[in-house]
């Protein structure tokens, strides 16, 4: 009985990419029909990598029609074993060779200034988005990415967890809904992401089953590297959940917000400005604080207005937030620079600083700038702020005391 | 051509044919090393009496205009290319050409484009033998799989000014589609509803062929002013409905691109520039009409405003961003070669410092001189670039012919040439161990930028040495190389071509500097 399967994507508009056939027969051993776009320089290295992955999932035989637009390695190997699975195969490790280093791990309050969306199903953008040098970058397998195509493009991400390098970018996941979530988190959380971003969560509990299968996930690789959770929040009923919803495990790192179905939800129209979701926005911000961990605001959608951006960014920092999602690498700078401390800050923060160390040394109780008593959540806040500061790069000399006043 | 070619290594170590289509070759010697000789090539003397006394040269069609030219078999035909993919007068002529019953032509354009397609029909049927000029799209496939009679001889366009000055190409009939005409001859491509901007690529045929017909579809009084090309080198005029589609002649506007990628290029590019000091006052440079190129420009523009600086010329293509740069006053003129859409086209038509420039002074490398040689910098493209900065811009990694040169062999001789490219394309690497075809010799070749590094020649360390410290992510070429072979999972294999020539490449002096091969089967 011969059982066919596809995936990948064909016709003239496709670029970086393949789609595959494959029927998987009884005997006549592997045949393989290939018309590629680099059939002079690599076609000979499709071919025995098509072997070489079938032999991995123990197919033996079978009829392998493959048509390449340039696609990269990992993406054909993802493709090819996205068509074996839906042609049954359902044994073997075809994983490909892990060829770029897992970097360490993110410490829970690693800088979060700008998430690079990068749809899951659209591998040409995956290869350079490191390049572009976002704090993060997510590869999503959830909204960008078209119900058929839900299972191709899980592998495509899982590979290039193992395959891409992603420069000092902090690889996040975007997973579907549950329950369906929980199959992404089985192919994708032995490859080590750094962050999970559950969609649509209402209610805490979301939150603990995802926590549970990570944590299944990482016994059964053996492995007890950091994954941290980022709920999107993106309903009323969310929004309102959003304090259990940080509490809910200790692998959230951040709160996050989707104005998209948010307003949808609300029956609002989504506006330039934002005033419709400028409660939730507040909410999620004063959650996450309150839960200890970071607020990170939505996208800006409109990729061709960077004033727009800018202008929404420096609202969303006024409100408590500490970074955005992108959707375009053009977005990234001005969402760092507009996240970044000014330098009348971070020299405030310096002097709050060297004025604690001052205090700390002679053995005073109570720290003083100037003429003004200094909190002990200022200084904390002050000592926060210069570490960013280091952290996004910016020069930062260590400040002297000021001379108390005569 | 069939049969085994009489094959030579030159100096840059291509094998080279000997004979290109009957004529003797000289074999590329090196940069600046071949010394021509002799004089330039004149055509016949001819006298006023022999042409009309009240100027008015026009004839009733194009038909008529050849016979009187004389039209026989074996002749050289010549057409421009700034009405772009809009022109409908090359081919015209070709196909008048045909039912006069003429064979063996041999076209030469300043460059072919996809609506000169049916050229290979009439190759097909014999009236054209073959083809001196770029080839693209299909023709380039026509040309590449060896299906012309003749070889292809692919030049720049300083390359083929010098070619036709030095007597290399002798042109019989050239037809001159112009925007604009007088019933002298005088004709302008900055005015008409096709109008097109400079005719600079037409000026060496009216000036050296020996037969000159000018077909426009905007006949004025006498005089036409501007007169680009001047009635005195002119012999018929032919007035038609139509010489092209100005939809296609120039671009509504032009896009600059939005991939993430070449944005990062062009910002590198601009950069570059800005930080090794070469952005500065009074300088100038010059950047094609590809996507990388405009937006370079608009990242420099603002480079520029932000430093207080101004360029004294830059160098089209111009499109609307030059002419943004000109009317903000960022530059002091324009010195244009083609012009690529309405607001240039709308800019050389009315501003003096928008000025419309032929490739005798930018370009020919016969001359005393070409201003090419003094651009402070360039930006360029190409399809691969080798480890010793060796560039290919002709053919596609696979040997297909893809590219004509343009001016972009001329622009090689400026103070700094940046080309600007990814490092690979789809899985295909653009970096490589060697280039498929030599267009570009290495030590012309400057600066390498792409997505995930700029390279530069270690012949510039003073280039080096001005941008130590400024951030930029320099590389060796080498290292970019490994990193894109990692990426695309090894070295790729070479393009397996037959041992038959089907086209030369010339370098600007009129030598052979390499040959593109047959594709394999």
């Amino acid at each position: 009985m011969a059982q066919r399967g596809q995936a990948g994507r064909r016709g003239q508009d496709v670029r970086s990419d393949l789609w595959v056939g494959i029927e998987i027969r009884d005997q006549g051993g592997i045949e393989i029909a290939l018309t590629s776009r680099v059939e002079p320089y690599y076609g000979e290295r499709i071919r025995e990598q098509t072997r070489s992955i079938l032999d991995a999932l123990q197919i033996a035989d079978a009829r392998v029609e493959i048509e390449d637009q340039g696609a990269l390695p990992f993406v054909i190997a993802a493709r090819i074993e996205a068509a074996a699975r839906a042609a049954g195969a359902a044994d073997g490790n075809a994983r490909p060779e892990r060829s770029v280093p897992l970097p360490p791990p993110s410490p829970r309050d690693r800088l979060r200034r700008s998430r690079l969306y990068l749809p899951g199903a659209e591998p040409k953008f995956l290869v350079n988005a490191g390049l572009h040098e976002p704090d993060a970058i997510i590869l999503d397998l959830e909204d960008s990415v078209h119900p058929d195509q839900k299972d191709g493009a899980r592998l495509v991400v899982r590979n290039a967890l193992r395959c891409v390098d992603f420069g000092r970018a902090e690889r996040m996941v975007r997973i579907n809904q549950l329950p369906s979530g929980l199959l992404d988190l089985e192919e994708v959380v032995p490859e080590g992401p750094d962050v999970i971003l559950i969609p649509k969560v209402e209610d805490p509990s979301q939150v603990a089953a995802v926590d549970r299968r990570v944590e299944e996930c990482c016994v059964r690789a053996g492995t007890s590297r950091a994954v941290w959770l980022m709920p999107i929040l993106e309903s009323a009923l969310g929004v309102e959940h959003a304090l259990e919803i940080a509490r809910a495990s200790d692998r959230v790192c951040a709160l996050t917000i989707g104005l998209e179905d948010l307003t949808a939800d609300l029956g609002v129209a989504k506006t330039e400005e934002g005033d419709e979701s400028i409660y939730a926005r507040r909410r999620v911000a004063n959650a996450a604080h309150a839960a200890g961990v970071e607020a990170i605001d939505s996208v800006y959608g409109d990729v061709g207005n960077l004033d727009g951006l800018r202008s929404w960014a420096v609202r969303s920092r006024a409100m408590g937030f500490e970074g955005m999602g992108c959707v375009h690498p053009r977005q990234i700078r001005p969402i760092h620079e507009t996240f970044a401390p000014s330098r009348a800050e971070i020299d405030r923060a310096l002097q709050v600083v060297a004025a604690f160390r001052d205090a700390e040394s002679k053995g005073h109780t109570v720290v003083s700038l100037g003429t003004k008593m200094i909190d002990p959540p200022v200084v904390a806040r002050a000592v926060r702020l210069v570490d960013r500061a280091k952290a996004m790069g910016l020069a930062v000399e260590e400040a002297n005391a000021p001379e108390s006043e005569p | 051509m069939s049969g085994k070619a009489d094959l030579v290594s030159n100096a840059a170590g291509r094998r080279v044919p000997r004979i290109v289509n009957g004529l003797e070759q000289i074999p590329y010697a090196g940069v600046g090393k071949h010394v021509p000789a002799g004089r330039k090539h004149a055509p016949r003397i001819v006298s006023c009496a022999a042409h009309p006394s009240n100027g008015n040269k026009v004839v009733g069609s194009l038909e008529e205009a050849l016979r009187r030219c004389g039209l026989r078999d074996g002749m050289v035909i010549s057409s421009h290319h700034h009405l772009r993919n809009g022109d409908r007068i090359a081919l015209e002529v070709l196909e008048t050409a045909a039912r006069m019953g003429a064979r063996d032509l041999m076209w030469f354009p300043s460059a072919s484009f996809p609506c000169h397609e049916p050229v290979m029909g009439l190759m097909d049927s014999g009236v054209v033998h073959h083809v001196e000029g770029s080839m693209n799209g299909p023709l380039g496939e026509y040309c590449s799989r060896g299906k012309m009679r003749g070889l292809g001889v692919l030049r720049s366009h300083g390359g083929r000014w010098q070619a036709i000055q030095d007597g290399e190409v002798t042109i019989d009939i050239a037809v001159i589609a112009a925007p604009t005409a007088d019933p002298f001859g005088n004709a302008d491509g900055s005015h008409g509803r096709s109008a097109c901007g400079s005719l600079g690529f037409a000026l060496a045929d009216s000036l050296y062929a020996d037969h000159v017909i000018v077909v426009t579809d905007n006949l004025v009084p006498f005089p036409c002013v501007p007169w680009q090309i001047q009635g005195g080198a002119v012999d018929h005029v032919v007035q038609v409905d139509t010489i092209g589609d100005p939809a296609k002649i120039v671009s509504g506007t032009t896009e600059i691109t939005r991939s993430p990628d070449r944005l990062r290029i062009a910002e590198h590019v601009a950069r570059f520039l800005r930080d090794a000091g070469i952005m500065r006052d009074g300088f100038s440079f010059q950047a094609g009409a590809g996507g990388i190129a405009l937006a370079f420009v608009m990242v420099l523009k603002d480079m520029m405003k932000e430093a207080g600086v101004k360029a004294r010329f830059v160098r089209g293509g111009s499109t609307k961003y030059l002419v943004e740069l000109l009317e903000e006053g960022l530059t002091d003129y324009i010195l244009d070669g083609q012009t690529f859409d309405l607001d240039g086209v709308r800019s050389i038509a009315s501003n003096p410092r928008h000025v419309a420039t032929s490739p005798f002074t930018s370009y020919n490398y016969h001359g005393k001189g070409c201003f090419a040689t003094f651009v402070d910098a360039v930006v360029l493209g190409a399809t691969e670039v080798d480890v010793h900065f060796n560039a290919n811009v002709v053919t596609h990694s696979d040997g297909r012919l893809l590219h004509g040169i343009g001016g972009w062999q001329n622009c090689l001789f400026a103070g700094c040439t940046i080309l600007a490219v990814p490092s690979f394309r789809d899985r295909i690497p653009v970096i490589v161990d060697e280039v498929t075809t030599l267009v570009g010799p290495g030590e012309m070749i400057d600066v390498v930028a792409t997505e995930r590094g700029i390279a530069i020649n270690p012949r510039r360390k003073d280039l080096a040495d001005r941008v130590r410290g400024s951030g930029l992510p320099i590389r060796p070429i080498e290292e970019i190389k490994e990193e894109v072979e990692r990426i695309c999972g090894g070295k790729p294999e070479r393009a397996r071509l037959a041992d038959q020539p089907v086209a030369v490449v010339k370098w600007v002096d009129g030598t052979v500097l390499d040959t593109v091969w047959r594709l394999g089967d």
